[in-house]
């Protein structure tokens, strides 16, 4: 089945460079809801993955040509969204920082931790009684993680990107992105302590 | 009993450590390192609760209805544009055009009149005569654009897209010019054309963005080879077979020679 989708982007992507500018609709449908799934995680909501999802698609087409020598359409394209998914949270956290401190432009949150900058917004344990809550807690410790934590994060655990795929579109070496999964995993644990800690969590993977 | 780290348990986790026996016999005997590997857990159940709305089930055409309108904005190569199948009917119908005067010179010799036979050739040759002409114009247009490019200070990177799409459209023009000027056996031509085939192929194959040396040597070639010069002399040699079809590619041998030396 994989083999005969790959055959079939191939194929789509040779009409258009062919000039079959319509073959494009073929791999646009197919990858959309693949690219939205992974934007809308590392963008926090529709409407930004939205915006990743369509500005992935023309970039992709436009560097086409780079594409010919790959074998899947949907990981090329998926890497592209990845790739503009961080420079738009890059983005986005520099115009924030402009609004909050007008005296500290442009400073980018890659190095930064983000948890040693903001202040505690924590709720007590008692607060955070129901998932609705957990869930607004997990989406801010997310948008506290820098944007290369929030790839990894998001490749590696929703996506099951191996190591070197991340490291592939963070531009970086494999120890290094080892090290950025593990930061991310540590501050989203630490961010969610108060609502987690004391809870009964499901424990997997020990081999017990 | 020495504890294991956070990392090396979140490691572990993702299957990214090498002593994965050795921790999972750990974590069997310490319960400090169980309820930490705990805690690491729950923010996985947690990430996994995290819910994410559907975009439906027509999304894919949602969003190839938005893009397709801006597709269009796509930078397209000389070889891509040489494959467009408007291209390639329009290619084919000049070569259909060209091999039906060939046939028709040929294969019915015998029913045409001489005079009328001298004069489709003279026809043929004459609009052979004029779109080499043109194609001579626009690459010299190219040729002195580059030229006359101002000199670039320190190493600001020389954008040359636009002529560089114009170059990629002309080598395929060029090297069907070429090969009519080789069967019509005027070799001074297809020299000529020969030369600018190969700096026409540089300049549409270099990177977009240009350092001011690789621009510069690009320009010195030019300059060094004589092309501009080479490009008007032969435009002058169509343009008086254009006012005086009678003469024979047999005439440009010896014009060429006369090039070469010049």
């Amino acid at each position: 089945m994989a083999e005969e989708v790959a055959v079939s982007d191939a194929i789509a992507v040779e009409r258009m460079l062919a000039g079959d500018r319509d073959a494009y609709r073929v791999l646009v449908e197919r990858h959309s809801r693949t690219v939205y799934r992974m934007a809308y995680r590392m963008m926090g909501n529709a409407h930004d993955a939205e915006e990743v999802v369509q500005e992935s698609f023309l970039r992709a087409y436009q560097k086409l040509k780079q594409f010919a020598g790959n074998a899947n359409f949907g990981t090329w394209v998926y890497r592209i969204a990845a790739n503009y998914a961080i420079d738009r949270i890059r983005q986005r956290n520099a115009d924030e920082a402009r609004r909050e401190n007008p005296s500290r432009p442009g400073e980018d949150s890659l190095e930064v931790d983000p948890l040693s900058q903001v202040p505690d917004m924590s709720p007590s344990p008692e607060r955070l009684a129901g998932s609705a809550q957990m869930e607004d807690r997990m989406r801010a410790a997310l948008a506290e993680l820098s944007p290369a934590e929030r790839t990894a994060i998001v490749m590696r655990h929703w996506d099951g990107c191996g190591i070197e795929e991340i490291a592939a579109v963070l531009k970086s070496n494999s120890n290094a992105t080892k090290n950025t999964v593990f930061r991310a995993v540590q501050k989203l644990r630490r961010a969610m302590a108060p609502f987690l800690e004391g809870k009964e969590a499901r424990a997997m993977g020990t081999e017990v | 009993m020495k504890h294991r780290t956070e990392e090396e348990l979140i490691g572990y986790r993702f299957g990214e450590v090498k002593e994965r026996m050795e921790i999972a016999a750990h974590l069997k005997e310490c319960a400090e390192c169980r309820d930490a590997m705990t805690r690491i857990e729950a923010v996985f159940v947690a990430l996994d609760a995290m819910p994410i709305p559907d975009p439906g089930e027509d999304y894919g055409e949602r969003v190839w209805q938005r893009i397709a309108p801006r597709l269009a904005e796509r930078k397209t190569r000389w070889w891509e544009t040489v494959f467009v199948p408007q291209r390639l009917v329009a290619l084919g119908g000049v070569l259909a055009l060209v091999i039906l005067a060939f046939v028709a010179g040929r294969w019915t010799k015998p029913r045409i009149p001489v005079a009328d036979q001298v004069d489709a050739a003279k026809v043929s040759e004459r609009v052979l005569v004029v779109a080499v002409g043109e194609h001579l114009g626009r690459t010299e247009m190219v040729l002195m654009e580059l030229e006359n490019a101002p000199a670039q200070k320190g190493q600001k990177p020389i954008n040359i897209s636009e002529t560089q799409r114009r170059a990629g459209e002309l080598v395929e023009e060029n090297r069907l010019y070429r090969q009519t000027a080789l069967k019509d056996g005027d070799q001074a031509m297809a020299s000529t054309l020969d030369e600018l085939e190969r700096v026409l192929l540089d300049i549409a194959n270099s990177p977009e963005e240009l350092t001011p040396a690789a621009f510069e040597t690009i320009r010195k070639r030019i300059e060094a080879q004589g092309l501009l010069f080479k490009v008007r002399v032969v435009k002058q040699g169509l343009d008086e077979r254009k006012a005086n079809p009678d003469a024979r590619p047999a005439e440009n041998k010896a014009r060429g020679t006369e090039r070469k030396k010049a």
